[in-house]
């Protein structure tokens, strides 16, 4: 034991007694005040404002909850909303893919050009893009005056809503898939190719599963876009009550009356609705993720 | 089944991937495309497994036209360096694949198809982890499940790209034995790419050494390693110490080095393995500057009179009780000449 070197021969630097729970020692600096700092201004920005809205609407009795949250015309908001949005999701989710297929998978002329248009809806401030599709697809519109003699209105009707819905979150769909899509290897394609497998195989059981957990990010983020969206929508929706009033809409329209409890009610719902919809998808998420990452 | 590749020729942009190739690839045969980067090894293997298509010549699986076939048709195994698994798939998904998309009339039983992807499970050594994913596996037991991928097809020929290039040394080398034992139960006709020249003869029957898109030589691992075909498969199969020189009168010279020869006069490159030098008495000088011991053998770097650095490998009994700042006296047992390189 004689050659046993001793290292530590002054004070013993390791913490005394149990360590605390989530304070380890890191070799990464600054983790109190980045946790912090974060947790500050999620506080500020989406926690307290959140609780507020509740507070708001729990100054109520249960019934007087129901009858503002469940009245006819709020329930019609609601369907609108969550129903537009949902469709809107469903279309982007088929023509984001194609989109993200054609940016990655093919050189073309001007697709630089189609790349920057993909994040138009992005930037675009919201009011113009209604002006701009409620002028297309108004009856004497670009587009309207050719689907009024075939019977379909678009302008003013819940079609017309998903149309600005779809426009708003097709960018959601594009921009995550196409990582995900850049990043499956050619050799995966090759493999499924050498083992037999044919160009509508290979997409259907080899391309499209490897999207999935990206695609349905996609959908959740553009359906979550559509249900919230407001500026683009009321210009083409209409605005009809129970017809083509969507929920948004309807949490002003009772805040100009001054009917402040009311408003905080439909959005209380609104926030249920939406919170349990993103715990399912990203449950669902995290899931496909446990699988394949 | 026999594997004729007929003088192909493949481009990349100008640049010439292959140059004229032909090889014969014998039924049963573990066959090695041993090349540097940029060789063409990868561009022919991909060109015999149909994921690549030669501009000029011909390739025939026994004497069958399967040029512009495509990869599907000729029923190939393939085996990526990236093992490039389904993700998505669990292990014994990954294995059934190349049986489970095939067309119905085809396509085995389901049953069937669960006794084969055990079968094959058990043959790499991985029984009982179908059910995992790709992700929950090492890097070894992921090539094992890209390998059982490519044999559930019962492909008549194994092709593998760098199958261990991305693993340890270790596991490289427990796959190799493996791979060598898989191919002796299934018999099927394997080619394999790699740049690991040790590898190359440790597990191949026979070699194709590429350079620049041509073949160099082609043998068994003690055909190219003893008789080299050229100066660049000598400098590029095991160690070498090269010598730039001129014979004459039945010597070669380079610098302070003087070896005997039997070749005609002219200038010439000599490659000299580092166990093919003796110690000798009337033999050219070379000063010892490092000396370490591997094992059974002590490798000894030099530096001739001329000062060019050689290499040494003397058996422990040979070396005796050497040490650094000596001056040894050496001879070539065996000189590989050449005509000049640059």
């Amino acid at each position: 034991m004689s050659s046993t070197t001793h290292i530590s021969s002054g004070q013993d630097r390791r913490p005394r007694g149990a360590p605390p729970l989530f304070r380890r020692r890191s070799a990464i600096p600054g983790f109190g005040l980045s946790l912090g700092l974060t947790v500050s201004l999620l506080s500020l920005i989406v926690l307290i404002p959140l609780s507020a809205v509740i507070l708001k609407a729990s100054g109520q009795s249960f019934s007087q909850f129901l009858e503002a949250g469940f009245s006819p015309r709020a329930l019609g908001a609601y369907r609108l909303s969550f129903g537009a949005a949902f469709v809107a999701a469903a279309v982007n989710a088929v023509f984001g893919v194609l989109t993200a297929w054609a940016l990655v998978r093919y050189e073309f002329p001007g697709k630089s050009i189609i790349n920057g248009l993909v994040d138009l809806p992005f930037a675009l401030p919201t009011a113009v893009a209604g002006i701009a599709l409620a002028a297309l697809y108004a009856p004497n519109g670009w587009v309207g005056q050719y689907l009024e003699p075939m019977g379909i209105e678009a302008a003013y009707t819940p079609l017309g809503v998903v149309i600005a819905l779809t426009f708003i979150g097709l960018p959601f769909v594009v921009r995550t898939i196409e990582p995900v899509l850049r990043d499956l290897s050619a050799d995966v394609e090759e493999a499924a190719a050498s083992l037999g497998a044919g160009r509508l195989s290979i997409i259907g059981r080899v391309i499209l599963p490897a999207l999935g957990p990206a695609w349905l990010t996609g959908f959740a983020l553009s359906f979550a876009r559509g249900v919230g969206e407001y500026g683009s929508v009321i210009f083409i929706a209409g605005n009809m009550p129970f017809k083509s009033e969507i929920a948004p809409l309807l949490i002003v329209i009772q805040l100009e009356q001054f009917n402040y409890q009311a408003a905080s009610t439909i959005a209380v719902v609104m926030l249920s609705a939406s919170f349990a919809m993103l715990l399912v998808i990203n449950a669902i998420q995290a899931w496909a993720r446990k699988r394949s990452a | 089944m026999t594997i004729s590749i007929r003088s192909v020729e493949k481009q990349f942009a100008r640049y010439p991937a292959l140059r004229g190739v032909s090889l014969e690839v014998q039924p049963g045969e573990l066959l090695a495309l041993l090349g540097p980067s940029g060789s063409g090894k990868t561009t022919l293997l991909r060109i015999i497994a149909g994921l690549e298509f030669p501009e000029a010549g011909q390739v025939a699986f026994d004497d069958q036209d399967v040029t512009f076939a495509s990869a599907a048709a000729r029923k190939v195994g393939f085996v990526f360096q990236q093992y490039a698994l389904f993700r998505h798939m669990t292990v014994a998904k990954n294995i059934a694949f190349g049986l489970d998309v095939r067309k119905a009339k085809d396509r085995p039983a389901r049953a069937e198809i669960n006794r084969r992807v055990e079968e094959l499970l058990g043959l790499v050594e991985l029984g009982g982890l179908g059910g995992r994913y790709p992700a929950q596996l090492s890097g070894g037991q992921r090539q094992r499940v890209a390998l059982a991928r490519a044999l559930a097809v019962s492909p008549q020929v194994l092709l593998l790209d760098e199958p261990f290039g991305a693993l340890d040394a270790t596991v490289r080398k427990s796959l190799r034995k493996e791979l060598r034992r898989i191919h002796n139960a299934t018999g099927v006709t394997t080619i394999f790419v790699t740049h690991d020249q040790e590898e190359a003869l440790d597990l191949a029957d026979r070699v194709a050494i590429l350079n620049q898109g041509s073949i160099e030589q082609v043998g068994t691992p003690q055909e190219v390693y003893d008789q080299p075909a050229s100066a660049f498969v000598c400098s590029f199969v095991g160690e070498t110490n090269r010598f730039d020189g001129a014979v004459s009168g039945g010597r070669f010279v380079c610098g302070s080095v003087s070896l005997a020869v039997d070749c005609a006069d002219g200038p010439k490159t000599a490659f000299v393995r580092p166990h093919d030098l003796v110690v000798a008495p009337d033999g050219f000088e070379a000063q010892i500057v490092r000396v370490t011991a591997q094992g059974p053998v002590i490798q000894i770097e030099a530096h001739t009179a001329s000062d060019q650095p050689i290499e040494i490998s003397l058996s422990r009994q040979e070396a005796g009780s050497i040490a650094v700042g000596q001056t040894l006296r050496l001879a070539a047992r065996k000189i590989h000449l050449f005509d000049p390189v640059d």
